[in-house]
């Protein structure tokens, strides 16, 4: 990096929105890119070792938790740890029961994974956009986006799971033939139709995990740029980063809320899209 | 914002992460907040029972209660009137038993008037009998005048 001292605002931006990418170079040695530029490049054999590293962390975390709030729970009394995990355990078990009426074990644990993963890869948002990649770089790293959600990649590996998981149940639980028949002969039901059905079904299946994906990625890509933007103001002035600060303040308030809307959205549309894969009856 | 082999890492790590919390988190909590919410629903109807029974207990009680403060009231109704009647018959007895006192007395009376009398009689003749010697300067033979004498003491 040229600039790596005193970089522009364009540099600045971009350089926050670059991921750690490990992958073969073009001359086919293996390693990290060392720029935007090297790490398209590379291309599909790629890794974002920083979007790994966090989400598994995150996750890992969560998972951690709530295992040990688990392996203590008891019938008796809750305390503590045990109740703020029930408190959510329950909402989304209501949540899952208000919505899906068929019996299936996988979907309330998924939604809650779903929401509660997320809602804390979303919440590495609200940490200063600089300090962990400042803190990096003491290390030798250059590229550092903590928050994984704001990789597509993470968003839509998560779509596309449940992707998955829709297409299985929905191909279980109707057979493939009652799966194409539904795609075929929905909205109208005619004969003379079937191209227009399949075509519209189609792009209505589709639109199940993109959407997922990308309206998570979307919103926390989103954040995060604004969050980079007030990041830009503290280098422009008193007077400016005074403003910074206060809008640092009120969007970190009001991402506060998105962070959470869109780990709950992105749980009840799952259970949304899995509730419909079960729907055998025809309306 | 390449799309490269991270999706498919990710994935995979999704599924772990989806399994493992489907296997040793979810249903070990679900079980535990069940067995907790039948636990307090049997509490609850213990209790309700419990109100029941305390209920049914005191009503009980409040009967009891009342029985026991009817009889004791008869009872001592019982007992005024008793008192009542033998303070009724000390009193007729003690009435009794002074009547027969006072007549027994007065007959004791009677009887010791007449026997004074009887040697006031006996008395008065004797006195009579000497005063008449004393003037008749002699003896009076009492066989002579004993029918005179007895119709005088039969006087006084």
């Amino acid at each position: 990096m040229a600039s790596a001292e005193n970089p522009t605002s364009a540099e600045y931006i971009k350089h926050h929105l670059t991921n750690l990418t490990y992958g073969q170079h073009p001359d086919g040695s293996w390693g990290f890119a060392h720029s935007a530029e090297e790490a398209a490049e590379m291309g599909f054999w790629t890794v974002h070792v920083d979007s790994m590293v966090w989400s598994i962390g995150l996750g890992v975390i969560f998972l951690a938790l709530f295992r040990r709030a688990a392996s203590r729970a008891t019938a008796g009394v809750p305390a503590g740890l045990q109740n703020f995990v029930e408190i959510i355990v329950e909402f989304i078990d209501d949540t899952t029961e208000s919505i899906f009426h068929h019996k299936n074990d996988l979907i309330a644990p998924l939604a809650l994974t779903i929401f509660v993963w997320v809602f804390l890869m979303n919440l590495m948002d609200l940490v200063p956009v600089d300090w962990v990649p400042e803190l990096a770089k003491l290390f030798g790293i250059h590229y550092m986006k903590i928050v994984p959600s704001t990789d597509p990649n993470i968003t839509m590996a998560m779509a596309l799971s449940v992707f998955a998981l829709i297409l299985y149940y929905s191909i279980k639980c109707k057979g493939v033939g009652g799966f194409l028949a539904e795609l075929s002969f929905h909205p109208f039901p005619s004969k003379l139709l079937v191209p227009v059905n399949f075509v519209l079904e189609f792009v209505t299946l589709i639109a199940k995990p993109l959407s997922l994906g990308l309206r998570l990625f979307g919103n926390l890509y989103a954040g995060e740029m604004i969050f980079v933007l007030i990041a830009l103001m503290f280098s422009a002035g008193i007077v400016f980063a005074m403003a910074g600060g206060v809008f640092q303040f009120v969007w970190a308030a009001f991402h506060l809320i998105v962070i959470t809307l869109q780990a709950f959205v992105f749980a009840v549309l799952t259970i949304v899209y899995l509730a419909q894969a079960h729907d055998t009856d025809e309306h | 914002m390449n799309i490269g082999l991270t999706l498919f890492a990710q994935s995979l790590v999704f599924l772990i992460f989806v399994a493992f919390c489907m296997k040793y988190i979810w249903p070990v909590l679900k079980s535990a907040m069940a067995e907790r919410q039948q636990a307090i629903a049997q509490g609850l109807v213990a209790a309700e029972e419990a109100e029941r029974k305390l209920g049914e207990a005191e009503s009980g009680a409040e009967e009891e209660r009342a029985k026991a403060r009817a009889e004791a009231a008869q009872i001592i109704e019982q007992a005024r009137q008793q008192a009542n009647q033998m303070i009724e018959d000390a009193k007729g007895s003690a009435r009794a038993e002074g009547a027969r006192l006072l007549e027994a007395a007065q007959a004791e009376i009677d009887q010791e008037v007449n026997r004074a009398r009887e040697s006031l009689r006996r008395q008065v003749a004797a006195l009579a009998l000497t005063g008449a010697e004393r003037v008749l300067e002699e003896s009076i033979d009492p066989s002579r005048h004993e029918r005179m004498l007895e119709r005088l003491a039969a006087e006084l």
